[in-house]
């Protein structure tokens, strides 16, 4: 067990290297930095003081170095818009954001655990016909559609919910069905697949043979090994996510770290997008590592070799 | 040897499709529109009505002409700035299918490559590979693109290199791990045994066998595409205006839904279409081509 984390740690911090480098080039691509930072009338001598002074004038090399042991340190430089340190600034957004996340995937959950278990149960029946409807018009409607669809009919028509802003557990309510849709459909359809194949195995029958009932079935026998595949894709589904929430933010004027983002990167305020990123990145890690050690616990037989 | 067998291969694979067609409406009503909106994209030039960037100030935000109020001769109405909006949604499409197709082919071209590759040789080029598919997948898809094309700047030509770029990973894992599996089959060590090459072994006996799962994989990910195109178009970092975009629309529409629904329903509502056409269309290639991707 101590080995594999160990290892896993060992991989995680490789795969950031790469995210940092990724980092970095943003700020190379983005053409001369000196430029963003500058005001459009500036002389040759102030952009190269400036340039001498922020140490742009080094080979790249050493500026990659320069970058990465000031990022481990946490200091990705001041946000050029906000004034204030860019990581500051991104963790200051994340609470709104990863609210924002779980209250999503707690939607896609409340509706795909029930939905998936009773179309596994019940196959062809008028609810297995509508979660196949469902996944596929939730796979195919593009999210800010989604947000603004629900804005039209929720906020504008009926007046119910509030369209924008953070607030209390109303604001949540349409950005949470906007973002979590998508993956409602995937993994009531993954969910009943998985059940399906699970409620053919023998200790499934040997189960029913000894009288229990369907529902006792489910809970106490099936649903756990169902559970596998589904724990796969949740890793993966929360990535998702986090691309939603841009968007999703974006849509609502939700004060997360998605429409920060998005608003750095109109203002090209590079120091706050590398911050964004390696932030992100940091978050994808760790929510791999949790599914990995709950894999051990749903199912003890993977273990952790 | 190998010619009259492929041909064979070929004549199953298309009874078994033409059958699956058959056997499912919905497939083949999926395929109908989707052949409908590729030949609106291809003549949208000859179909809109209007040009689809000319203004017309005095006709405003006016409804679909079938609606009290429309303006004559705008079946889906006009936008904030008076251009009909049926012209916008049919150019649109051409960006969104041009962008979803180069998009996919420039990643089939890597992904096949490197993938091919990495399974083939394993070693050295296959950990790199994977780790570079590591990094690729430590970061949100959407988080990626959108932050490169923000940085080097909106347009049709970047659009299509950062999502060809940024995308060829899934297909690299599914090439390699297809190989690997491949690698252990009989022909391979057989045409090895005659002194096949390494080129040779690569392009006709791996190749052939990795078309059905590319083709599946190739149609969903096209419908995967035309959605990020449409959310950087969105955001405002796609192709820029005045080429009319899906998603720049909606954007553009946003501020008005509340009087002119139409701006931003009718652009919203061709996306959904679209992408829900590819995905049935590869669902039913999946059914009728690859028994291995079936049921995920």
């Amino acid at each position: 067990m101590r080995s594999y984390i160990a290892r896993r740690l060992f991989h995680t911090l490789f795969v950031l290297l790469g995210v940092a480098t990724i980092a970095f080039a943003l700020l190379r691509l983005s053409g001369d930095p000196v430029a963003l930072i500058m005001p459009l009338d500036a002389t040759d001598a102030d952009i190269a003081r400036v340039r001498t002074a922020f140490g742009y004038d080094r080979p790249v090399l050493v500026q990659y170095g320069d970058f990465l042991a000031r990022a481990v340190r946490g200091d990705f430089g001041t946000s050029i818009r906000h004034q204030q340190p860019a990581l500051e600034l991104v963790l200051g957004r994340m609470p709104a954001t990863v609210q924002l996340m779980a209250a999503a995937l707690f939607v896609a959950l409340a509706i795909a655990l029930p939905l998936g278990v009773f179309s596994a149960l019940y196959p062809n029946s008028p609810i297995d016909r509508l979660g196949v409807v469902m996944a596929l018009v939730g796979q195919a409607i593009p999210n800010f559609f989604l947000g603004i669809v629900l804005i039209l009919f929720f906020s504008v028509q009926w007046g119910m919910l509030p369209s924008s802003g953070r607030g209390g557990i109303e604001h949540l309510v349409l950005p949470a069905l906007t973002l979590g849709t998508a993956s409602a459909a995937f993994i009531n359809r993954l969910l009943r697949s998985s059940l399906r194949e699970v409620l053919t195995t023998d200790y499934v029958r040997t189960a029913r043979a000894k009288g229990r009932s369907r529902g006792a079935i489910v809970v106490h026998h099936a649903l756990r090994n169902a559970a596998i595949p589904v724990l796969t894709v949740l890793g993966l589904q929360i990535v998702q996510l986090v691309g939603g929430a841009i968007v999703t933010e974006t849509v609502f004027a939700y004060p997360g770290a998605g429409l920060l983002l998005v608003q750095s990167l109109a203002n090209r305020d590079i120091p706050v997008v590398q911050a964004f990123v390696v932030v992100i990145a940091v978050v994808v890690a760790v929510v791999n590592l949790i599914v990995d050690l709950l894999y051990g616990w749903v199912d003890p037989r993977i273990g952790t070799a | 040897m190998a010619a009259p067998a492929g041909g064979l291969a070929k004549r199953r694979r298309g009874g078994r499709l033409w059958r699956a067609l058959r056997a499912n409406p919905v497939s083949l009503a999926a395929l109908v529109v989707l052949v409908l909106i590729v030949a609106a994209a291809v003549a949208a030039p000859q179909l809109a009505p209007f040009d689809p960037t000319a203004q017309a100030l005095r006709l405003r935000l006016k409804p679909p002409s079938w609606l009290p109020g429309g303006a004559p001769g705008h079946l889906l109405g006009t936008d904030a700035l008076g251009r009909d909006m049926l012209s916008r949604v049919l150019h649109g499409a051409r960006i969104s299918i041009l962008v979803g197709v180069l998009a996919v082919a420039i990643q089939t071209l890597i992904g096949v490559s490197i993938g091919l590759l990495a399974g083939f040789y394993r070693g050295a080029v296959d950990d790199l590979f994977m780790r570079l598919a590591d990094v690729q997948q430590a970061l949100p898809f959407l988080v990626l693109v959108v932050a490169v094309a923000a940085v080097v700047g909106p347009s049709l030509v970047n659009t299509v290199l950062i999502l060809g770029l940024a995308g060829w990973v899934t297909y690299g894992r599914i090439v390699r791990g297809q190989v690997l599996a491949l690698m252990q089959q009989d022909f391979v060590t057989a045409s090895r045994a005659l002194g096949g090459r390494d080129v040779r072994i690569m392009l006709r006996h791996l190749l052939p066998n990795l078309v059905a799962p590319i083709t599946v994989v190739g149609t969903l990910t096209v419908s995967a595409m035309i959605l990020v195109e449409a959310s950087l178009s969105f955001l405002g970092l796609g192709v820029p205006p005045p080429t009319p975009t899906w998603g720049g629309m909606v954007a553009d529409g946003r501020n008005y839904i509340v009087n002119a629904w139409w701006v931003t329903v009718f652009p919203g509502l061709a996306i959904f279409l679209t992408v829900l056409a590819i995905n049935l269309v590869g669902d039913w290639l999946r059914e009728a081509l690859d028994p291995t991707l079936r049921g995920s």
